[in-house]
C-alpha cells in the first residue's frame, strides 16, 4: 500500500467520508476512490456495488484481478432528550455497535451522573450540530416531545439525509409535529420518512422497551438501506 | 455530511481504543518503522473476518487487528515480516482442505484468502 493512499484513507475515515481502496492485486498499485469519483467501465461499476453494498469484493476485469476494500463511516446514534427512555436506549445500543450522543440543553436532565459512559451535550442541538454535523450515516432519535428542542435537529436530519429519523409522540402530537415542519418550509415528501410513533409496534410500555422497540426500527432500517454501513 | 475537519469525534477516539490496525499502521509508518498490511479479500464457508478485515505488522513483530478468530495470525505475521524484507507482495491461502490447515488452519471449515503488502 502506497503511505499516501493510507494517509487519505484514515483522513476520509476522520471526516466520515465513504471511500473505497481498490488494490490492482497483479502489481500491488493502489488508490482511494469517493462514491463521486466516475470510474469508467467494468471496474467502476464494481466499485459503485461496492459503495451501494458496504461489502468487500474481489472482482476480475479483463484478466486483472482487483480488491475493493470499502470504508463506511460508522454509525453515529444521535439521541435529542436525555429522558427515561434515553437511559435504557443508549446502553443498548453500545451493545448492539452504534455509537449513542445524547444532546439536551435542560442541565437538570444531561448529567453524567444519569448517562455514566455515554457522551452527553447539555446544549442546544442547533450549538450541538452545528460542530458535529450529521451525515447519511446517522440515525436521529427525538425524544423530548417538545417542539422548541426536537423540531430543528429533525429537519436537520431529514436535510442531511440520515437513514433513520424517528420522533416520540402520539399520532395526535405526530400529526401537528408534521404540520409545524412543513409550515416551517420542510420538504412533505421528506417529513413523510420520519417514523412517529417511533419504534416498531411491540405493544412496548416500560421505558427499556420503548427502547428496545426504537433499537430495532433502527437496526431494520440499517439493514434495509443499501448504501448504510456494515 | 462531512464532520469538521480536525474535530475530534467519540467514533475518531473509538477507533484508537479499539486497537485500529489502519491507525497502527500509519503511526509506525510516520515513526519511521517499516510495516505490512494484511487483508482478507476472499472467504468460502464460515470465515470468521469477512473480506476487508486487516492485520496490520510492524518490523518488531508488534501487531493490530486480525484476519481470522486468531487461527492463522501466527503465519500471517511471518509471512508479514517476510513482505517487509522483500518489498513484495503475498497472497496467502487457509483452510481445512490445504495442507497449513494442520499448522495453522481454521477451525471452523473455512476458507480465506489474505493479501499481504507492505506499506511503502
Amino acid at each position: 500500500m502506497e503511505p499516501a493512499v493510507l494517509k487519505a484513507l484514515n483522513a476520509a475515515r476522520d471526516e466520515r467520508r465513504a471511500v473505497a481502496v481498490v488494490t490492482d492485486l497483479g502489481d500491488g498499485r493502489d488508490r482511494v476512490v469517493s462514491e463521486d469519483d466516475a470510474i469508467p467501465g467494468e471496474l467502476g461499476a464494481a466499485i459503485a456495488e461496492a459503495f451501494r453494498s458496504g461489502k468487500a469484493a474481489p472482482v476480475s476485469v479483463s484478466g486483472r484481478d482487483f480488491f475493493i476494500n470499502v470504508h463506511l463511516p460508522p454509525v453515529r446514534m444521535v439521541i435529542v432528550g436525555a429522558v427515561h427512555i434515553s437511559q435504557a436506549l443508549a446502553p443498548m445500543a453500545s451493545a448492539a455497535g452504534f455509537h449513542p450522543e445524547i444532546i439536551d440543553p435542560r442541565t437538570a436532565f444531561a448529567t453524567p451522573e444519569r448517562f455514566a459512559g455515554i457522551e452527553l451535550s447539555a446544549d442546544w442541538p442547533e450549538m450541538v450540530l452545528a460542530q458535529r454535523p450529521l451525515d447519511r450515516w446517522c440515525a436521529l432519535v427525538a425524544l423530548t416531545h417538545d417542539p422548541k428542542i426536537d423540531d430543528h435537529p429533525i429537519r436537520a436530519a431529514l436535510e442531511a439525509e440520515c437513514f433513520y429519523v424517528g420522533a416520540l409522540g402520539s399520532r395526535k402530537t405526530h400529526g401537528r409535529r408534521i404540520e409545524r415542519l412543513i409550515a416551517a418550509g420542510a420538504d412533505p415528501d421528506a417529513v413523510s420518512r420520519i417514523r412517529g410513533p417511533i419504534g416498531l409496534p411491540i405493544g412496548a410500555s416500560t421505558p427499556a422497551e420503548i427502547g428496545v422497540s426504537i433499537l430495532a426500527e433502527i437496526i431494520g432500517e440499517r439493514r434495509k438501506s443499501r448504501s448504510a454501513p456494515v | 455530511m462531512v464532520a469538521a475537519v480536525n474535530e475530534t469525534t467519540p467514533t475518531q477516539t473509538d477507533h484508537a481504543a479499539d486497537h485500529d490496525p489502519l491507525r497502527f499502521a500509519e503511526s509506525a509508518m510516520r515513526a519511521g518503522r517499516d510495516v505490512a498490511l494484511a487483508t482478507v479479500v476472499e472467504t468460502w464457508g464460515s470465515a470468521p473476518r469477512p473480506p476487508g478485515s486487516h492485520l496490520a505488522v510492524d518490523a518488531d513483530g508488534l501487531f493490530e487487528g486480525s484476519v481470522s478468530g486468531g487461527c492463522v495470525e501466527g503465519e500471517v505475521i511471518v509471512a508479514a515480516m517476510d513482505v517487509i524484507a522483500t518489498g513484495e507482495p503475498r497472497m496467502l491461502e487457509y483452510g481445512v482442505a490445504d495442507e497449513t490447515a494442520w499448522r495453522a488452519g481454521l477451525s471452523c471449515g473455512g476458507r480465506i484468502r489474505v493479501y499481504v503488502e507492505r506499506v511503502g
